[in-house]
């Protein structure tokens, strides 16, 4: 009797002990990494990169020289201005601030990312998980199978097909990203769960009787926390991209709202004379899908350092 | 067996650039093997004993790997001096070398055949003028005398459809085909199992033996080194801390390093299993200061915390560098261990 | 022998994925709201017209026999009307899809070139100043979309200096040669026209380099790194220290593994050039698949949309395995191992 007592008491005791050296294990981890991260000069870029980029998307009222200039708004007098000091960016055909709708396409293209990620990543990464641990199932068979016909499209054409049996506007385009979206991540996903599964640690926990929603949650998905973040961080600069290229056609967020793309097909039509109208809002792009680029790149080489 | 030697490494110090700074792999080491001769080389993994050998043949990228105030004698010529040229006519031909994973040895997508052509070809693009049988028979040589059936098929296959034997006993005959003077096998047959270890390591034995070549045997299992070598050397956190023909190791080991790496060995008549050497392994970035053993050493005085040991004489044929044998004396010039007796028990 | 058997399970393996698709894209035909037999013949048509046509598509019909019909038909290449041109969705592909297609073949070619040639300079001068300079040139094409290279070379090459034209595929004044491939360049050298074979090139120039700029930048990182990684592999510190000539060792032992998941990369890459291609081909007003196809999504005119996306979706499976066969080809690993259950 005294003896289990005695047993009963350290064991109290240790559970505050590991939540102590838990905290302190990921506070260790995440300097490490963040030491890591910070090696190479051009993922501090990338971060800032993406840190402003959040930043005028959120405050684009303040940060835009002219917000009223993003919604409708017409000054055909000084349509079509070259850029000066007092607009950078020159004028649109009615008269607009390019700079400040460049500011305010931001709002839409971000929220496009954030909201396609959302859903398409638990979605895809549950699908993926699940096929991967029930590798030779049927259950992998046909989540793999229909993963496979999406991906056999073009993520482009396949996008703007289904955008184009809507009704075009933002969240409609949002809706045909994320239809097309979500394989991806169960392809990866999948790839790494089904090797997982056939790692030692698992097998022993299997052996020790866990369920099979333990070993998913527990074993298998913290592992494959690195490769999906640093895919996260590489799509938004994709599904932005694609947000942009839908709306290059006219199917995605509808003028007179600023988007990046309907800016960029607008000025494409004018060329070579009014350059300015489609150059900075490509250039916007680029600077984004770059950002997001050396951010993910970056995140990468951080979450996957390991020494030698 | 002359005694002039055929490879002599002269205080050999290589360092290892990582981002924390220096990695201090090789400590000055003075090594020398005879033709003919078969020495092991003992040491647990990370000792520095492959790196020492692929600084032989200059095989590590050079930044990282910085080597400086060193000396490797091959047949006379500085290797690290030595431009591209005569170092492919050193390797392969002069020296060879067996990997520790043949399967990582091998690349994946040629046929053994296309592989091996190219190591009979060596340094010569130009194909020789030789017939396509000659070169066929070239290629079906080396195979036959490592015992591998059916070598015309061999040269087709790749090295997937291989087994782990079958690929060991590839590597060594690529190695062999030029029949070089020296040959470095590096753990041979330790991803197999143990019988077709023990098959690899006699099918290894009875070619140099018939070739006479000089082989440095890498391992960290003491059982092999007993039976197939003439000399044996134990390093440690890249120095060698003892250097004996092999019978002299087992019945004199004096390093304290040794000592223990000979009781860890469970013995089949009773006495169960030892304790292990205490301590944790060697660090390269901070390397302890003096003797880098004697953090895990019980025999441990205050000199060996602050000077490096010298390699002290015990007998014609056996130095250690410890400072427990300071009295005996200075070891003159390594070129004065001489090899007693055959002492391998075949 | 493996490479037939290889052949024919991707192939099995892709029928199912086209069958798949096919029910996706009439999936996605069949959500729009609206009467499709209405806006075909307009508001004017009578009702009787139009509840004739509703019949004819089956319209009233249960979802499963709707799609019955329309996959026998498609099978037979039969896609219905565009509404925009009111001639058979087939035709228009088959008019269009040789511009893109030939877009496509020159831009792979120019990826794969590009990929091969940067990425082993860079890796052979790991860390050099040219290495650097090919690595943020690699970068910049990842993240520049197709589009942006569309209009910074109609700007630069087209406007600014005049070296390349904007618009279509040659000049109107020329006179085309007999259609035999399509492909304007074959088809004038068939002939001989030298005049005509140039001219097309300088067409194809802009949008195809355009369009493979992205995939080469990839393709150029992934060699060098992968190259990079290959040079510490045993395998090659192996064959130098078996003394193999150093020549040999870089351009064989070294560049055919180096090559293989850049392979299989650039080949998803040619694939998606026919996806890049739709933005181009506006850009430059090229006649292609891809510019009929967004004039029919602007239009909503669907027989167009699922008869494009189709052609264009069995144009990348078929695509796709010609590449894994060739990897297959290239490495003898996933042949052989694909062999032992997949």
């Amino acid at each position: 009797m005294a003896k289990l007592l005695s047993h009963s008491q350290t064991t109290v005791v240790d559970h505050a002990k590991i939540k102590q050296l838990e905290f302190k294990n990921r506070a260790e981890n995440f300097r490490r990494r963040w030491y890591q991260f910070t090696r190479n000069r051009l993922s501090i870029v990338g971060l800032g990169i993406v840190v402003i980029i959040t930043w005028m998307a959120i405050f684009a009222p303040l940060v835009a020289p002219f917000p009223e200039q993003a919604g409708p708004y017409t000054d055909f007098a000084r349509a079509g201005e070259p850029p000066s000091r007092e607009h950078p960016f020159g004028l649109d055909l009615i008269g607009r601030d390019v700079l400040s709708r460049i500011i305010f396409s931001l709002r839409p293209a971000l929220l496009m990312g954030i909201v396609v990620l959302s859903i398409v990543v638990p979605f895809g990464v549950f699908l993926g998980l699940i096929a991967g641990y029930a590798h030779g199932t049927w259950v992998e068979t046909i989540v793999m199978r229909i993963t496979d016909i999406f991906i056999a499209v073009p993520a482009l054409v396949l996008a703007l097909a289904i955008a184009s049996v809507l009704t075009p506007s933002l969240s409609n385009s949002m809706i045909a990203v994320t239809v097309m979206w979500w394989p991806w991540y169960t392809r990866l996903v999948f790839g790494l769960s089904s090797s997982l599964s056939n790692e030692d640690f698992v097998r022993s926990a299997e052996l020790m009787g866990a369920s099979k929603a333990y070993i998913i949650i527990k074993e298998i998905l913290p592992n494959c926390w690195g490769p999906i973040t640093t895919k996260m961080s590489l799509d938004m600069g994709w599904v932005i991209l694609i947000g942009a290229a839908l709306s290059f056609v006219g199917l995605g967020e509808q003028p007179p709202a600023p988007a990046l793309g309907t800016m960029v097909s607008e000025g494409a039509k004018l060329l070579p004379d009014m350059w300015w109208i489609a150059v900075f809002p490509a250039l916007a792009i680029v600077v984004v899908v770059l950002g997001f680029n050396l951010f993910g790149d970056g995140l990468h080489d951080a979450l996957s350092a390991e020494k030698s | 067996m002359s005694s002039t030697p055929l490879l002599q490494i002269k205080n050999l110090h290589l360092d290892f650039k990582v981002y924390g700074g220096r990695l201090k792999v090789l400590d000055g080491v003075n090594f020398m093997i005879r033709p003919g001769e078969k020495v092991g080389l003992v040491g647990e993994t990370g000792s520095g004993k492959t790196t020492m050998m692929k600084a032989i043949l200059r095989l590590l990228p050079e930044p990282p790997a910085m080597i400086y105030e060193s000396e490797i004698l091959f047949k006379g010529k500085n290797v690290l001096k030595m431009s591209r040229q005569g170092l492919m006519q050193v390797r392969g031909r002069g020296i060879s070398m067996i990997f520790q994973d043949p399967t990582a040895a091998l690349n994946p997508v040629f046929t053994i055949g296309e592989q091996l052509k190219a190591v009979v070809m060596g340094p010569s693009i130009q194909p020789r003028r030789m017939s396509k049988e000659e070169m066929r028979e070239n290629l079906i040589k080396p195979l036959r005398d490592v015992a591998l059936a059916d070598p015309n098929r061999l040269l087709n296959s790749y090295p997937i459809q291989l087994s782990g034997g079958m690929r060991q006993r590839v590597c060594i005959a690529m190695a062999l085909a030029t029949s070089p003077e020296l040959l470095i096998a590096d753990e041979p047959g330790t991803s197999l199992d143990v019988t077709i270890q023990d098959q690899v390591l006699r099918l290894l034995h009875n070619l140099v033996e018939s070739k006479n070549m000089a082989v440095i045997l890498i391992t960290h299992s003491l059982g092999v080194v007993r039976e197939r070598t003439d000399r044996v050397c134990v390093m440690y956190a890249g120095n060698i801390v003892e250097e004996a023909s092999t019978g002299e190791l087992y019945r004199k080991p004096s390093h304290p390093y040794t000592q223990g790496l000979i009781a860890a060995v469970p013995k089949l008549t009773g006495g169960g299993v030892s304790d292990g050497i205490p301590g944790h392994k060697s660090e390269y970035l901070k390397p302890p200061t003096g003797c880098r053993f004697h953090p895990r050493c019980q025999y441990v005085m205050d000199i060996c915390r602050q000077q490096k040991p010298q390699n002290y004489k015990i007998s014609d044929t056996h130095t250690v560098a410890c400072f427990k044998y300071q009295e005996l004396g200075l070891q003159q010039d390594i070129n004065q261990i001489n090899v007693g007796q055959s002492d391998r028990t075949i | 022998m493996d490479i037939i058997r290889f052949i024919i399970r991707r192939t099995f393996h892709s029928a199912f994925v086209l069958f798949g698709l096919s029910i996706v894209i009439f999936a996605i035909s069949r959500v729009v709201p609206g009467d499709p037999a209405r806006m075909a013949l307009g508001y004017q048509a009578p009702e009787a017209v139009v509840e004739r046509l509703r019949i004819r598509m089956h319209y009233h019909d249960p979802i499963f026999v709707q799609y019955f019909y329309w996959i026998r038909d498609a099978s037979s290449g039969d896609f219905g009307e565009s509404i925009l041109t009111r001639r058979p969705v087939l035709d228009d592909v088959k008019q269009t899809y040789p511009a893109t297609l030939e877009l496509a073949i020159y831009g792979g070619l120019f990826m794969i070139f590009g990929a091969v040639t940067l990425g082993t300079i860079s890796a052979h001068n790991k860390d050099s100043w040219i290495d650097n300079v090919v690595r943020v040139f690699a970068y910049l094409g990842v993240v520049t979309p197709p589009f942006v290279f569309g209009v910074i070379f109609v700007l630069v090459f087209g406007f600014w200096l005049g070296w390349l034209p904007t618009i279509g595929r040659s000049d109107p004044v020329l006179v085309l040669p007999p259609k035999v491939t399509g492909l304007l360049t074959i088809d004038s050298l068939l002939v001989g026209n030298m005049v005509l074979f140039v001219d097309a090139v300088k067409h194809l120039a802009g949008p195809s380099i355009a369009m493979a700029m992205g995939g080469m930048a990839q393709g150029a990182r992934l060699t060098r790194s992968t190259m990079s990684d290959n040079m510490s592999k045993d395998y090659i510190a192996a064959a130098r220290a078996l003394g193999i000539h150093e020549r040999t060792i870089l351009w064989r032992f070294l560049l055919k593994p180096s090559l293989i998941p850049t392979v299989s990369i650039l080949g998803l890459d040619i694939a998606a050039i026919i996806g890049n291609a739709f933005l181009l081909e506006v850009i430059y007003n090229w006649p292609g698949i891809s510019r009929y196809a967004i004039r029919a999504m602007q239009a909503k005119d669907l027989n167009a949309i699922s008869g494009t996306v189709l052609m264009l979706g069995l144009t990348f499976i078929v695509f796709n395995i010609t590449v894994d066969v060739i990897v297959g080809i290239l490495d003898p690993r996933t042949r052989l191992t694909a062999q032992r259950g997949e």
